[in-house]
């Protein structure tokens, strides 16, 4: 049964990508009952991607990532309350309760409330100098300490770890990346893949250490001034950077009751257990065809098409999330295009020759293509997202 | 509040039309891209998921021919995103996210698509 949306609106849980587009969504769509975006950060809503990137290589202000101005929210009458999470949903009374005691009654309530990143726990990892990246603040503090930092060490050879990498020695600044697994982005790409960025980061003169373990991080005067790896080896820093991945934020949900495992679970329309609340984006674990089965995605695609799926259910035209994953990273002179899941595969091929910073890499399961992940081939990007769309 | 001091930057006048013909100039700062110039602005016929990456086709616009010569060349990944947009493509389309406005871009006309997505 569809929720009663239009009587008391829509409340959103969470102000980042998918909280802003859902609101965007709803308004395109004509929807007209009242829509409130709660927010725990102090910004509007604004985009990730570019903080790890543009924005620390000093190629864009802050401001820059800001979504859309004040005035967007008030024309289109979106309420945005920020500065403070939602403190509980009651689900008999259909509200949720801010921490000011203030309660928001809600006809459906979607649930946008993203991730946050994984603490690494390591002696020293509390010392000054030890920074993560992902919220706007994050951004800032680091853009100001990069100006006066010379060496970086960064824990996790992940996309945030590998970005950062890429940009801390754009900037001049001598770089050494320390990864647990045997590869990079070992968890999203083939070998191939891996090995390709490997190559890439050792030319521009960061240091990678693969299969490669933290003990401590080390510091003096409570700051930060190196890293002991599991083997005794002492490697001086005076940044030291965590990207070891994040964890959903699902705390109201469990509060609330709702079943929860690793992230908030929906059925193939988006919708909780609870049919008047939704989960979307990163907080999301929710069926999708491209994987086979159940899946969280951290995505810009996922948290804006997810957004739609769930603005389409709320103003009558529900229907099941099928679109297709895709993601993108940027690093030195490559921009590496991946589209379908690929965790599962059991062949990969490539085509063209990484040699020539140009090429792709082809995943299959079952002799069906799943994925394609092309560095600098465009065009392979986009056939694989007309290859892999599932038409309804 | 910003974190950072503002000084005045340069801009351009670009010229955004809407799909039903409405109108709307905007000074826009010199090297901003024509996308950041509408989403800054809550020009709402341009939409910009994924922030300027050349990864969606969601800053589709049709480019007023005169302007179309002082524009960069359509690169290699703006050509094959240019494939998926969702109004039809033009000779004069383009996406307003590789295009820097430049002193020379003062004026530009651009018209948004009936949709983006």
């Amino acid at each position: 049964m569809t929720p009663d949306p239009q009587s008391k609106g829509v409340v959103i849980a969470g102000a980042g990508q998918a909280g802003f587009q859902l609101a965007f969504s709803l308004r395109t769509s004509g929807y007209d009952a009242p829509i409130t975006i709660i927010g725990g950060e102090s910004w509007l809503p604004y985009q990730r991607p570019p903080l790890s990137k543009a924005f620390l290589q000093g190629k864009h202000d802050i401001e820059s990532t800001t979504l859309r101005p004040e005035t967007f929210y008030i024309d289109h009458r979106i309420d945005v309350l920020l500065g403070h999470n939602i403190a509980a949903i009651d689900r008999n009374r259909c509200c949720v309760h801010l921490p000011s005691g203030h309660e928001v009654s809600y006809g459906a309530l979607v649930l946008a409330t993203g991730a946050r990143n994984r603490v690494l726990q390591l002696p020293g990892a509390d010392l000054d100098g030890v920074c993560y990246l992902r919220t706007r603040d994050e951004a800032v503090e680091l853009a100001n300490r990069l100006e006066s930092a010379h060496r970086i060490i960064i824990i996790g050879g992940g996309f945030v770890g590998l970005e950062l990498a890429a940009t801390a020695a754009t900037l001049g600044k001598s770089v050494l990346v320390v990864e647990t697994q045997s590869r990079l982005m070992a968890r999203s790409v083939a070998p191939v893949m891996s090995e390709f960025f490997r190559e890439l980061h050792h030319r521009h003169g960061v240091e990678i250490l693969l299969a490669t373990n933290t003990r401590e991080i080390l510091g003096r005067d409570g700051r930060v001034s190196g890293v002991m790896l599991t083997d005794g080896d002492v490697h001086p820093a005076d940044l030291v950077l965590i990207g070891v991945g994040v964890i959903p934020n699902s705390d109201i949900a469990v509060d609330a009751g709702l079943p929860v495992t690793n992230g908030i679970i929906v059925d193939e329309q988006l919708r909780t257990a609870d049919p008047k609340i939704y989960a979307i984006g990163d907080c999301a674990l929710h069926p999708n065809p491209h994987a086979g089965g159940l899946v969280r995605l951290e995505s810009v695609q996922n948290a804006v098409d997810q957004a739609r799926c769930v603005a389409d259910a709320l103003t009558g035209k529900p229907h099941a999330y099928t679109a297709v994953p895709w993601f993108w990273t940027e690093q030195f002179e490559a921009k590496l295009q991946m589209v379908g899941l690929s965790r599962d595969c059991d062949q990969v091929e490539t085509r063209g020759d990484p040699a020539t910073g140009k090429f792709s890499v082809y995943y299959a399961k079952e002799d069906r293509v799943v994925a394609v992940d092309s560095v600098n081939r465009p065009a392979d990007h986009i056939a694989g997202r007309k290859l892999l769309a599932i038409t309804p | 509040m910003s974190l950072f001091k503002r000084t005045p930057k340069p801009t351009a006048t670009i010229v955004y039309r809407s799909d039903a013909g409405q109108v709307r100039e905007v000074a826009v700062p010199i090297g901003n891209s024509v996308m950041e110039g509408a989403v800054n602005n809550g020009i709402d016929g341009i939409v910009a998921e994924c922030g300027g990456a050349c990864m969606c086709a969601t800053c589709h616009v049709y480019v007023d021919e005169e302007f179309l010569s002082k524009l960069p060349p359509i690169a290699e990944d703006e050509a094959e995103m240019l494939k998926t947009t969702f109004s039809p493509r033009k000779p004069n389309s383009r996406l307003s996210c590789q295009l820097p406005v430049t002193e020379e871009l003062d004026g530009l006309r651009v018209t948004t698509p009936p949709a983006q997505q």
